[in-house]
């Protein structure tokens, strides 16, 4: 039987307040005053569909070990690298290499369910996958999708061993149907007519392949307990629900409130929503429209009451600080051609060569600990840190991206360039050993105090844009 | 312990330039400035000069690298010239290897010259951006202020000193300074300051505001060292010879080991011990007229004054609050302004703080002249309160 066995989920700390984003351009967009009510998340400046991959994988793999991971499988139409493995990436980030195989799944917003699809294929015969779903898309000034979009991940993990949510069947369907432009250069979406959408798009194409999806899976419309369909419109999954004969109280909450449409993400982030709430026996139909429709629905087992505890999506959503300042959304968002100060422009070429040699410690936090005298050190060095040791090549690797640690000193400096200033950052002490001089971020002036408790999030560190904008990824320290 | 060098080493001259924002000159006109000065000093001729160290530390913004721009500048005879850089501790090295060179009798007459021409950059602050390609990878994004505020952060959760009572002290330092480079004609800053204004100035870094960071500078600073013999068969009278020359360099314990608690100085606590055994100094406190500390940031003094042993651990803020080293105290420390106003041209900062231990020794320090002084200590910083060199030199009259 293959299944999910694990979820987790990720969403970023700042939530933009509609009202002033809208109050900011609503001399040009009046239109938009029905769009202004509640919050849409907004991933930090050093956030994007990879940190947040990562984030939402960690949490997933709570109750299980990455190492025994075999597949990647990771969807988003904002993969930061064009020709660079993204799932490899998040692959490193949780330190593993070996028997892995990793595979970016995206051009399309169903690219999540088709990533789930695979990667429960891929688990048929017993090899864990761990499929994880992110977006971080852009959108123009004063236009409706830059209320409506969230920034957001899922991570499921598959496999056939204590499966939570069984799958019980698939279907799907590929149809050339665009409904907005984003080319190659393109930063943004362009949208057609909506009504066009929903009339030719969803309403022809979605209800023939419910039911076809249904009867694979020798159900009923009715028999559906929880209905996941994302979509801009929000009528539309109503409508959709209702032609297959699915129940008005299975549609699931859009998330639009408070977070926001994460794009290829959100079918996924839908489902660990209702996968959070669900009953042993509740029926799960997940439904993703873009260019064609992936149908998959699951079965909620026994086991499900029996994972482990983990922060999940209500965990992460819980998480939360409001955002006013509209300005900040654009300038994180580079969409502000802010005077960086010359403190900006140093050079952030990677020496690709030391990335390759320093990966474990660079993407993995893997630091050492001394086989003569047992200290945890960061980074791991030829010769022990130990005052009291300085034993030559005698350490084993030790992660400690899991691991919480401790403020030790800090500053708060107005003088380096942040794009969020002032610059946090202090040496930060694990009990177990090792230390390091570590940026913070997701901090505020009432958070960070010495002692304070931290833990470690995959960040982007700089953006180095003379090549194209390669990001350099490294951890931070964020309060508990 | 090895021997050491106490009273093997006389300073036969020294020059310093006029430090600050120097528009008019690039490293070049700085080094020919102090050099001018330290060979009249010196009463010799260049030709007779055998060997020269060349201190600089972010010479990728003025000069290059090696020793050629010190030979070309001031057309040295074809002798050994050295480049040495050891961060901010970088003119105190130079200095070094001049005096080891006289020392071992290699030497009879060595040239040490700091330089750093730091506004070409384009903006305030010291250049950022340097380090390796794995440091660019993970190292905090931070800057000098930042480390050092740290040291303020640790300090008070060290010895449970409230944040008013550390700011007042450390307010204090930069407010002496600003006293003493105020009779200083070569001092970047030569103004007096009110502590309203230091105590309310903008925040750099939490806790440091904007007086307790000294700023950069433009300078070079130079000495010609020789043996006391020598010294005497050319007539001085008022020899100054070195006592200690001691140097302790960080080896990542505290930057990687929980040992440390980030609110002292490892280095400078082993670099001043060893030089009080080289200087045969038993009580410091009792035998040191005089004190050019790195005061890059004020609270790096105070620590620093805890770490040299003078003030007990935890008690420097108190010290500092009683006027004990204000121009009128007990001992006396930056009575030149120190890198707070004096200025911070990085390579010339050890040569600088011996400059004025050297004049004030001979009774040539002007308005600013302590009386009687006989031993002077300076303490020459480079790197963060985690990684760092502390570098010591003891100074004082030949008898």
């Amino acid at each position: 039987m293959v299944g999910i066995v694990a979820f987790g989920a990720y969403v970023p700390r700042l939530r933009l307040n509609r009202q002033a984003a809208y109050d900011a351009n609503k001399w040009f967009a009046p239109g938009l005053r029905g769009l202004a009510k509640g919050e849409r998340s907004m991933a930090n400046w050093d956030e994007d569909s990879i940190t947040m991959a990562v984030e939402a994988s960690r949490d997933c793999l709570t109750s299980h070990k990455a190492e025994d991971v075999r597949n990647i499988y990771f969807a988003s139409t904002t993969h930061p690298f064009k020709d660079r493995q993204n799932a490899g990436v998040i692959g490193t980030a949780l330190n593993v290499e070996q028997n892995l195989s990793a595979t970016d799944i995206g051009g399309s917003l169903k690219a999540g369910t088709s990533a789930l699809i695979a990667g429960l294929n891929a688990s048929k015969d017993g090899a864990p996958s761990l499929v994880a779903a992110a977006d971080k898309r852009m959108a123009r000034v004063a236009s409706s999708n830059e209320l409506n979009y969230g920034d957001g991940a899922a991570a499921l993990l598959c496999g056939t061993e204590n499966v939570i949510a069984k799958l019980v069947g698939h279907h799907s369907v590929s149809m050339d149907f665009v409904d907005h432009f984003r080319g190659d250069e393109a930063e943004f979406d362009y949208g057609w007519e909506e009504r066009w959408i929903r009339d030719e798009g969803y309403s022809k194409i979605v209800p023939p392949a419910i039911k076809a999806g249904l009867a694979a899976c020798k159900l009923k419309g009715s028999d559906i307990t929880h209905f996941i369909m994302p979509s801009l419109m929000p009528a539309v999954p109503k409508l959709m629900a209702k032609m297959a004969g699915i129940g008005e109280g299975a549609v699931r909450d859009l998330l639009g409130a408070s977070l926001g449409d994460t794009g290829a993400a959100h079918a996924l982030v839908m489902l660990v929503d209702a996968l959070e709430s669900a009953k042993a026996g509740d029926k799960i139909m997940v439904v993703a429209f873009g260019q064609g429709v992936d149908i998959l629905v699951f079965e909620v087992t026994a086991e499900k009451d029996k994972l482990p505890k983990r922060k999940g999506l209500s965990g992460w959503m819980a998480r939360r600080k409001e955002e006013k300042n509209y300005m900040k959304f654009l300038a994180f968002n580079d969409m502000l051609p802010i005077e960086k100060g010359m403190r900006a422009e140093f050079d952030k070429k990677t020496a690709l060569s030391v990335l390759w040699r320093k990966r474990d410690m660079i993407y993995g936090l893997v630091g050492g600990k001394c086989r003569v005298c047992g200290t945890v050190q960061f980074p791991r060095s030829q010769v022990c840190v130990n005052p009291n040791c300085h034993a030559i090549e005698s350490q084993d690797p030790y992660a400690m991206a899991g691991l919480e640690c401790a403020v030790m000193s800090f500053t708060a400096d107005s003088l380096v360039y942040s794009p969020d200033p002032p610059g946090y950052y202090g040496m930060i002490t694990f009990p177990e050993g090792g230390r390091f001089m570590a940026d913070f971020t997701d901090s505020d002036k009432e958070q960070v105090k010495v002692g304070a408790k931290m833990r470690m999030t995959f960040r982007i560190r700089d953006n180095d844009e003379m090549r194209g904008g390669f990001k350099r990824y490294f951890w931070k320290a964020a309060p508990v | 312990m090895a021997r050491g060098i106490k009273d093997k080493v006389a300073i036969l001259g020294m020059g310093c330039s006029k430090f600050g924002e120097r528009w008019d000159s690039g490293a070049e006109e700085l080094m020919l400035e102090a050099y001018k000065e330290c060979l009249k000093d010196a009463g010799i001729d260049q030709n007779q000069l055998q060997a020269a160290w060349f201190s600089t530390a972010i010479d990728e913004v003025h000069v290059g690298k090696s020793g050629i721009p010190l030979s070309m500048t001031l057309r040295l005879p074809n002798i050994p010239v050295t480049h040495v850089e050891n961060m901010c501790a970088s003119g105190t090295e130079a200095f070094r290897g001049a005096c080891y060179a006289v020392a071992s009798g290699a030497a009879d007459f060595a040239l040490a010259l700091g330089v750093e021409k730091l506004k070409d950059t384009g903006y305030g602050g010291l250049p950022g951006g340097r380090g390796g390609p794995l440091q660019a990878l993970w190292n905090a994004n931070g800057t000098a202020p930042g480390n050092f505020a740290q040291l303020a952060t640790a300090y008070m959760t060290a010895h449970g000193v409230s944040g008013e009572d550390l700011k007042k002290a450390i307010g204090h330092v930069s407010w002496k300074s600003h006293q003493n480079g105020a009779k200083n004609p070569k001092a970047h800053l030569q103004k007096a300051v009110e502590m309203d204004t230091i105590l309310n100035a903008p925040m750099i870094a939490s806790p440091l505001g904007l007086f307790d960071c000294c700023g950069v500078s433009d300078g070079a600073a130079a000495a010609i060292v020789t043996t006391p013999e020598i010294a005497k068969s050319l007539g001085k009278h008022d020899i100054v010879s070195v006592k200690a020359l001691q140097l302790s360099v960080s080896n990542g314990s505290e930057s990687g080991h929980n040992s440390w608690d980030g609110s002292y100085f490892h280095t400078t606590r082993i670099a001043s011990k060893k030089a009080y055994e080289e200087a045969g100094i038993k009580s410091a406190r009792d035998e040191v007229s005089m004190f050019e500390v790195h005061d890059c940031f004020s609270v790096t003094e105070l620590v620093t004054m805890e770490d040299l042993h003078i003030s007990q651990p935890g008690k420097g803020w108190r010290d500092v609050l009683d006027g004990f080293y204000d121009a009128d105290g007990k001992i006396p420390c930056q009575i030149d302004g120190g890198l707070k106003c004096f200025g911070h041209p990085i390579g010339a900062s050890g040569l600088r703080m011996l400059y004025e231990m050297y004049l004030q020794i001979q009774g040539k320090a002007g308005p600013r002249q302590l009386k009687n002084p006989r031993i002077g200590m300076t303490h020459n910083l480079g790197g963060s309160p985690r990684e760092n060199i502390a570098s010591v030199a003891i100074v004082g009259r030949y008898e």
